[in-house]
C-alpha cells in the first residue's frame, strides 16, 4: 500500500567515501541498506530509518550522515509535523501507536529550573580529594528512636541494603533487554557495591551469585516467581505502575520468548508474555498490605519489600498507604520513566514529573510522622549527577538511573525498542544482533559511570560544605528555584534564586 | 502565631549566620565559683564577635530554690508582662519572683524589662499524664511563640542563662555576673552577619537545663531541622543553634540517650572507619547511623553543650572550627582560643586541641569514674595534638 509518510531521516552518503564495504548494511537491522552488484553502490530505503546511528559509528570511512529529514508541511503550531505524522499512520493501521523509552515532549524539566548552593566564606567548601565523602546510603525502614538498656543500645533491626553511592538500576526485564545487558547490569552492581532491578521477567539461575545486588520484581505477570527467587535477592520489589505507562501492563510477543527466557519466566515457549493492567490480588489498599505482608513471611522478615508505582496526581496519600500497609520503601517513577513498550498516547500524557511527585510525597511523610518508616527511591528522567543531587535534596533517599545505563551500554534513544529489532543489540533477543553488546565492556561502562556520577556527587557536596549524603538528604535551603511560578516552589519546598 | 524568625532573622535568609567566641570552665568536684575568670577569659577574644551578641550560663546560681524551674524573661513592656504573668499563674505555682538585677550601662541600648519567676507546674491543669518537664517546655513554647512582647530565654533548675545584645563583657557587667556563683559557667560572643541583633537570639540557647554556645555554622541546618519538625519541635528562630538545642533535647531527654551517645550522632565516625570497627562498635556506628543520619551535623562548628553534671566540649568532624581544653586540678576548661584559657588559668597540667568529632566531656566527679572523657573508640583514638 502507498503511504503517505516522508522518510523521518535521510541518509547522507559521501560516495567519494564509501568503499562499498557493506559494513552499514549488516548492522543495520531496520533494512535501510541494500548492495547493487551491478554498479558497485549501496541502496537506501530511508523510510526504514530509525537514526539509531549504528551505521555511521561503525562506518570505516565516516562516509555516513544521518539526518533529519528536512521536509516540512506548512508551519502550524497546532498541527505539527509530529501530529500530522502520528494521525496518517493511525489512518492507515487503525492501531494503537507504539513507542519505547521515556516520555520525549517539552513539558517543563524542573531539574533545569532548580539551582545548587555552595559554600562562601562563612562556611568553608570541602575537597572531595582530599577529605572523607561519604555517600553510602541505607534503605529499608528505620526505627523512631533509639534506647539504652543496661548501658546497651536498644534498637529494632529492620531489614535493610546497603549501597555504596544512591544510584541503582532500574527495572529492566530479561525479555526487555537482552541477556548480555542484563548481565552487565548485574555484573556492574556488583562491582560498584549498589543494586540492579531484574524487572518482572525472572532472574536466571546462573545470574543468583549477585544476589546480595539483586532486587527481584514481583509484577502483575508474577513471571519466574518462587521461594528461591525472594530468597535469593537483597530485596524484593512489588511493582504497581511505572512512569511510561501508568495503569496499564505489559506485554511480550511470544516470538521473543526463547528457550531461555521461556524457563526463566517460567512460561511456555514461544507464548505471549501478559502482565495484567492490577495485579489481580491488589484491587485495594489492604489488599496491598496482604502482597507485603505475605512476601514477608516468604522471606522470614529477613527482606524490604518495596512497592513501586508511578507519579501520579494522588501520590503523596497513595505513598502514605502504602507506608501504612508496611511498605519498607517506596519507589515513585515519574512521567519521564522509560519503557520498552508503550501506547505513545499514554506515555505523552499521563501521570507527573517525579520532581514535584517527589517532592509531595516526601512532604506528606514528613508532615504525618511517617518519613523514617520507609526510604524513598525516585525514578523517571534522571541524566546526570546534577538531577541526583537535586532529588536527595528535595527528600530522595536514592534514586534508579534505566535510560542513562542503556546509553552507557550504547542506547542512542531512538525510542524503537518496542520493534525487538535494537541494532545496538540492547533491547532485541535476536541472537545475531545481542552479541553486539559484550558483558565485560558493558559492566565496565556502567562501573564507569556509576563512578564518574559518585565523583561528580562528592565534588557537589563538597561545594555546599557537606562530607556526607545523609545531610543533603531532604535538605531543600540547598536548592533554590528559577524560571518557576509561586505554586510550584510551593509544592518543590525550595525558595527562588535570589531569596 | 507570633513569627520569631521576624525579629531575629529579619530578612528571611536561610538561617541566621553567625560566628563566634565560645568558653566554657567547670569544677567537677560542684564547687561554685564566680563569673570573675570566664568575663575576663571571654573578654579576651573580643575580635571574634561584633558586639551584636553575647551571652552566659550559670549551673548552680540559684541554690535557694533547687528544686523550682527557674524561667527567666524578657518583656518589651509592662503590659506584656501583666500579660504574661496571668498566664504563668495559671499553669504554674511561683513560689518566688524577682525582677533580674541589672547596672545599666552606657553601652547597653534599649535593654528590655528582665524578669525571674520560681516555678512548680500545676498538673490539675492538665487531662493527660505528661512529665513535668515536658509541661514547661510546652509553656515555654506557648509564650514563645504566641505571647506578644515575652520571651523565656532560660527555664532550668537551678540554673540562668544571661544574655543580650552587646558584647560578652558587657552583657556580663549589665547582669552584675560577677556576683553570681556556679560550679559550670559558659560563655558566648557572636558575630552574626545579620545587621540587627535581638536580644532572644544571642546565646546560649537553653531548653529545660541543657544550654548551647554554638561557633559555627551548620551547613546541614536544612535537614535536621526538617527532621526536627518531625518530631513536633517548630524551629521558630531560624539559627542552627537552635536546632542543636532541640536535638539534644530530643536525643538526650526524650530518647534518653546518654551524652556519649548523642555526641556520636552529631559527628560519627566515617565509615572507612567504622567498617574496621570490631563487630560490636561497627553495629552500634551503623545503628546509630542509620536512624539517626539526619542529626548528622555537617558543617563547620564548636559547641559547648552544658547540662546538671556535665560540660561537653565538641566539633564537627573534621574539625573546622577552633576548641581548645585545658584541665588544672578539678577545673575543666574548653575555649575558641588557648589564650583565653591560660590567661585565666596560669599552670595547666594539660592543654590540647581534641581531635575532630571526639567530644571532651567533663563530670562532676560523684557521677563518673573519671571526671574527663575524651571520646572516641579505642580504635580511633588518637593523641590530641599537644600544644
Amino acid at each position: 500500500m502507498l503511504t503517505a509518510q516522508l522518510p523521518e531521516f535521510n541518509v547522507d552518503r559521501d560516495e567519494d567515501r564509501c568503499i562499498q564495504c557493506r559494513v552499514c548494511e549488516r548492522q543495520c537491522s531496520f533494512d535501510v541498506y541494500g548492495y547493487d552488484v551491478q554498479n558497485n553502490v549501496m541502496i537506501h530505503k530511508e523510510e526504514n530509518c530509525v537514526a539509531c546511528q549504528r551505521c555511521a559509528v561503525l562506518c570505516p570511512t565516516n562516509a555516513l550522515v544521518i539526518k533529519e529529514n528536512a521536509y516540512t508541511y506548512k508551519q502550524n503550531a497546532n498541527w505539527t509535523r509530529e501530529a500530522i505524522s502520528d494521525l496518517k499512520k493511525q489512518s492507515e493501521t487503525g492501531g494503537v501507536l507504539l513507542t519505547g523509552m521515556g516520555c520525549d515532549k517539552p513539558h517543563k524539566i524542573y531539574w533545569d529550573h532548580i539551582l545548587i548552593n555552595a559554600s562562601q566564606v562563612t562556611n568553608p567548601s570541602i575537597d572531595p580529594l582530599r577529605e572523607p565523602m561519604e555517600l553510602r546510603t541505607h534503605l529499608g525502614r528505620k526505627p523512631d528512636s533509639l534506647e539504652v538498656k543496661d548501658g546497651k543500645l536498644s534498637f529494632p533491626d529492620y531489614p535493610k541494603v546497603e549501597l555504596s553511592t544512591p544510584i541503582m538500576f532500574g527495572a529492566m526485564s530479561y525479555g526487555a533487554i537482552s541477556y548480555n545487558s542484563f548481565k552487565s547490569l548485574a555484573q556492574a552492581a556488583h562491582e560498584y557495591g549498589t543494586l540492579f532491578n531484574t524487572g518482572e521477567g525472572g532472574w536466571p539461575k546462573e545470574l543468583r551469585k549477585y544476589g546480595s545486588n539483586t532486587i527481584v520484581q514481583c509484577a502483575s505477570g508474577r513471571f519466574g516467581i518462587d521461594l528461591e527467587y525472594f530468597n535469593d535477592a537483597a530485596m524484593v520489589e512489588i511493582k504497581i505502575g511505572q512512569g511510561a505507562k501508568p495503569g496499564i501492563g505489559g506485554h511480550l510477543p511470544g516470538e521473543k520468548v526463547s528457550e531461555h527466557i521461556s524457563l526463566t519466566r517460567m512460561i511456555p515457549e514461544g507464548s505471549d508474555a501478559i502482565s495484567p493492567a492490577p495485579h489481580h490480588d491488589i484491587y485495594s489498599i489492604e489488599d496491598l498490605q496482604m502482597l507485603i505482608h505475605a512476601l514477608k513471611e516468604a522471606t522470614d522478615y529477613q527482606k524490604p519489600i518495596s512497592v513501586k508505582i508511578s507519579a501520579v496526581h494522588n501520590s503523596p496519600a497513595i505513598a502514605s498507604g502504602m507506608v501504612r500497609a508496611g511498605a519498607d520503601i517506596i519507589v515513585v517513577d515519574g512521567l519521564r520513566g522509560g519503557t520498552g513498550a508503550a501506547p505513545k498516547i499514554l506515555r505523552d500524557n499521563v501521570g507527573i514529573p517525579i520532581e514535584l511527585a517527589l517532592a509531595a510525597i516526601d512532604t506528606r511523610l514528613r508532615d504525618e510522622g511517617i518519613r523514617n518508616w520507609a526510604s524513598l527511591v525516585v525514578s523517571g528522567g534522571i541524566r546526570n549527577a546534577g538531577d541526583i543531587f537535586k532529588a536527595i535534596a528535595l527528600g530522595a533517599d536514592a534514586v534508579y538511573v534505566g535510560t542513562p545505563a542503556l546509553i552507557a551500554l550504547g542506547c542512542t534513544v531512538c525510542q524503537k525498542c518496542y520493534t525487538g529489532k535494537c541494532a545496538w543489540g540492547i533491547t532485541t533477543q535476536d541472537p545475531y544482533l545481542t552479541k553486539r553488546v559484550n558483558t565485560e565492556i558493558g559492566t565496565q561502562a556502567l562501573v564507569n559511570l556509576l563512578r564518574a556520577w559518585s565523583l561528580e556527587l562528592k565534588e557537589l557536596l563538597g561545594c555546599g560544605g557537606i562530607n556526607s549524603i545523609e545531610s543533603v538528604r531532604g535538605n531543600r535551603l540547598q536548592l533554590r528555584g528559577i524560571g518557576l511560578e509561586s505554586w510550584e516552589m510551593e509544592t518543590l519546598g525550595i525558595r527562588g534564586a535570589g531569596q | 502565631m507570633k513569627d520569631l524568625s521576624k525579629v531575629n532573622n529579619p530578612y528571611g535568609d536561610d538561617k541566621v549566620i553567625s560566628q563566634c567566641s565560645i568558653f566554657g570552665m567547670m569544677n567537677t568536684t560542684g564547687e561554685v565559683f564566680s563569673g570573675k575568670e570566664i568575663i575576663t577569659a571571654i573578654r579576651n577574644m573580643h575580635e571574634r564577635g561584633n558586639g551584636l551578641g553575647g551571652g552566659f550560663a550559670i549551673y548552680g546560681c540559684y541554690p535557694d530554690y533547687p528544686d523550682d524551674y527557674c524561667l527567666q524573661v524578657m518583656f518589651d513592656t509592662r503590659a506584656n508582662r501583666e500579660e504574661t504573668e496571668i498566664y504563668l499563674k495559671r499553669f504554674f505555682h511561683i513560689q518566688h519572683s524577682e525582677e533580674i538585677p541589672t547596672c545599666p550601662t552606657e553601652v547597653i541600648k534599649n535593654p528590655p524589662d528582665v524578669y525571674r519567676y520560681f516555678v512548680q507546674p500545676k498538673v490539675e491543669e492538665l487531662h493527660e499524664i505528661i512529665s513535668d518537664d515536658d509541661i514547661v517546655i510546652r509553656r515555654v513554647m506557648k509564650i514563645n511563640t504566641t505571647l506578644d512582647g515575652a520571651y523565656v530565654f532560660s527555664s532550668g533548675k537551678n540554673m540562668g542563662v544571661f544574655k543580650g545584645v552587646g558584647f560578652p563583657e558587657e552583657i556580663a557587667d549589665y547582669f552584675c555576673l560577677e556576683q553570681y556563683d556556679g560550679y559550670i559557667w559558659t560563655a558566648h560572643g557572636r558575630f552574626p552577619t545579620n545587621t540587627q541583633g535581638w536580644w532572644g537570639g544571642a546565646h546560649p540557647f537553653s531548653l529545660l537545663d541543657w544550654t548551647v554556645v554554638h561557633n559555627g555554622e551548620i551547613s546541614s541546618y536544612g535537614a535536621n531541622r526538617r527532621f526536627l519538625e518531625m518530631y513536633g519541635y517548630i524551629c521558630t528562630m531560624h539559627t542552627d543553634t537552635e536546632v542543636v538545642a532541640y536535638a539534644i533535647d530530643l536525643l538526650a531527654r526524650k530518647h534518653g540517650l546518654p551524652v556519649d551517645t548523642v555526641m556520636d550522632i552529631f559527628s560519627p565516625p566515617v565509615w572507612e572507619q567504622i567498617d574496621r570497627m570490631d563487630p560490636d562498635d561497627r553495629k552500634y556506628f551503623e545503628v546509630l547511623r542509620s536512624t539517626y543520619g539526619p542529626l548528622l551535623l555537617n558543617g563547620p562548628f564548636a559547641v559547648i553543650i552544658a547540662h546538671h553534671g556535665e560540660m561537653v566540649a565538641h566539633t564537627d568532624r573534621i574539625r573546622l572550627r577552633p576548641m581548645v581544653a585545658g584541665i588544672k586540678g578539678d577545673m575543666v576548661y574548653a575555649s575558641s582560643e588557648e589564650s583565653a584559657i591560660r590567661l585565666v588559668s596560669k599552670d595547666l597540667e594539660k592543654v590540647w586541641i581534641p581531635v575532630g568529632g571526639h567530644p571532651v566531656i567533663a563530670r562532676l566527679k560523684e557521677l563518673a569514674k573519671d571526671d574527663v572523657v575524651e571520646g572516641g573508640r579505642e580504635l580511633l583514638k588518637a593523641e590530641g595534638m599537644e600544644v
